[in-house]
């Protein structure tokens, strides 16, 4: 019978204790300092530290979209992005997207136009969709689907999404 | 993911000497595939070193034509760059191919060309792997390898580089201008990347204490005449099963000068000299470009599942130059193939 494959590049102990470091991050507009181990990235730093639950962790490979956000408004995915690495960043989530209790165009959109079943890869859905139209590459239904890829919706609500977008796109004065 | 330590680069004399220092640290700039690596414990470097902020990224034309690239720049921002927009759409079409838009806003030029396969056993810590653990045997060979090499593979790896861009980037006949403890120096692109041999652990010819720099597109960028079909098993958002860049530089209907670099099908970007050598002075048709496809495939070798992928890059490599030839390259958003 087979040997289990050799552990043996498992080579060393895990240092001990995290070593934190200090950062500054202004989310949604505020300025938000805290300490992060190396290793913790920027959406378990965005849940579990600052309690901005709204962005999600979804495969937490890059994989999914669920955790995206705006980084200086370009968007990301959090769960490959070390905290360390953005200190002193402007993060929007999609807790930061309305405005004095106006929702983002986005956020109506996906309202007027049931573009979610179960919700979970909402928030990412529309922090990606408000960095398509910041970008202003999409014109066309194919090109927000192609553009709109790396967000997954496992309900399948992808053709409200796209109707969701032109409408957003619209109401903002987009093509 | 393990815990590690975390420096930031001040300059890249700093980031090499970081590096030099430590052989068990990692350069890390966009994360997207390192980050990823380290989750799965494939990846367990004890230190990273950012070298996110060095200042590598512009996107600049050279003397004698040519475009020079820094490392850092993003792959979103270079593929919408409009001196590669214009002059190398090539490089464009095959960024925009790859990925999501979230991963190309973070992953940047250099690091494209550092990632890593995605072979399914090289991610599962559970099974052998030449690549992640030197003779511990493959798992593809034998396993399940739709996603596999047909050429330049070895009785250690299968795997296949993940890369669009660098599949185009071998077809323009880049340059890699690299950055060590001795100095500066540059390396043709072709030979940046490696066959697996006996060392599959080893994806490239960059020493262990060099950083990439920039990469240097010649003048010739076969603006009009090109094209990067990729095909797969999803729509989008998907690795090749197998990809073509085409170039083609015609006069009148006959050919001048033609490349032709394939993705997916090997342990590195494969082009062959022959291959394309046989299509000069011939007129552009769908017969000469069968003709080089069987060169370009000759000794491409199938394992249990992925044998269709010779049929499928021969007919691809004759579909995508034909596109070159009319001036129609594969339009990514758009999923028909024409």
């Amino acid at each position: 019978m087979d040997e289990p494959v050799s552990r043996s590049h498992f080579r060393r102990e895990v240092v001990s204790k995290p070593r934190e470091i200090s950062i500054t991050l202004h989310v949604n507009g505020e300025r938000r300092t805290l300490s992060v181990a190396p290793w913790t990235t920027l959406l378990d730093a965005l849940r579990e530290r600052l309690q901005l639950t709204g962005t999600k962790k979804g495969c937490d490979h890059g994989q999914c979209g669920a955790c995206t956000v705006l980084v200086e408004g370009r968007r990301v995915n959090a769960c490959l992005t070390l905290a360390v690495m953005k200190d002193g960043a402007h993060v929007t989530t999609i807790e930061g997207l309305a405005t004095d209790g106006a929702l983002h165009p986005l956020q109506q959109a996906f309202i007027d136009h049931d573009a979610f079943q179960c919700g979970y890869c909402t928030p990412g859905q529309i922090c990606s969709a408000a960095g398509l139209l910041a970008e202003g590459k999409a014109k066309t239904s194919d090109e927000i689907r192609e553009l709109m890829s790396g967000n997954i919706c496992r309900c399948g609500a992808y053709p409200n999404i796209v109707a969701a977008i032109e409408q957003a796109m619209r109401a903002m004065g987009g093509t | 993911m393990i815990n590690f330590e975390y420096e930031r680069a001040n300059d890249v004399a700093d980031a090499v000497r970081q590096i030099a220092a430590d052989p068990e640290a990692k350069f890390i700039a966009g994360g997207t595939n390192l980050v990823d690596l380290m989750k799965y414990d494939v990846a367990r470097p004890m230190r990273l070193i950012d070298i996110s902020r060095l200042p590598l990224k512009s996107v600049e034309e050279t003397a004698d034509g040519g475009v020079r690239i820094g490392a850092l720049v993003p792959n979103s921002d270079l593929a919408y760059h409009p001196i590669i927009e214009k002059r190398y759409p090539l490089v464009s079409s095959a960024i925009l191919a790859g990925a999501s838009q979230q991963l190309r806003n973070m992953a940047s030029t250099g690091g494209n060309l550092m990632q890593r396969t995605r072979c399914f056993y090289f991610y599962d810590v559970a099974t052998p792997c030449n690549k992640r653990e030197p003779g511990s045997g493959c798992s593809a060979i034998d396993g399940i390898n739709r996603i596999n090499a047909i050429l330049g593979t070895s009785e250690a790896c299968i795997a296949t580089h993940p890369s669009d861009l660098c599949v185009a980037l071998a077809a323009l006949e880049a340059k890699v201008h690299v950055a060590g403890p001795t100095g500066e120096r540059t390396v043709a692109f072709a030979d940046f990347h490696r066959l697996p041999g006996d060392t599959p652990e080893v994806d490239t010819n960059l020493k262990p204490n060099e950083i990439i720099m920039a990469i240097e597109l010649p003048a010739r960028g076969f603006a009009k005449n090109y094209s990067y079909l990729k095909i797969r098993d999803r729509l989008s958002y998907a690795f090749a099963l197998v990809s073509v860049a085409a170039a083609l530089e015609l006069d009148g209907g006959h050919i001048k000068e033609a490349r032709l670099a394939l993705g997916g099908v090997a342990h590195k970007p494969w082009r062959n000299a022959e291959a394309e050598a046989s299509l000069r002075g011939k007129a552009a048709t769908p017969h000469a470009f069968a003709q080089a496809a069987e060169i370009a495939l000759r000794g491409a070798k199938g394992f249990s599942h992925n044998a269709f992928k010779i049929d499928l890059a021969r007919r691809a490599i004759i579909r995508t130059m034909t596109q070159a030839a009319n001036g129609t390259p594969q339009v990514q958003s758009s999923k028909k193939v024409r």
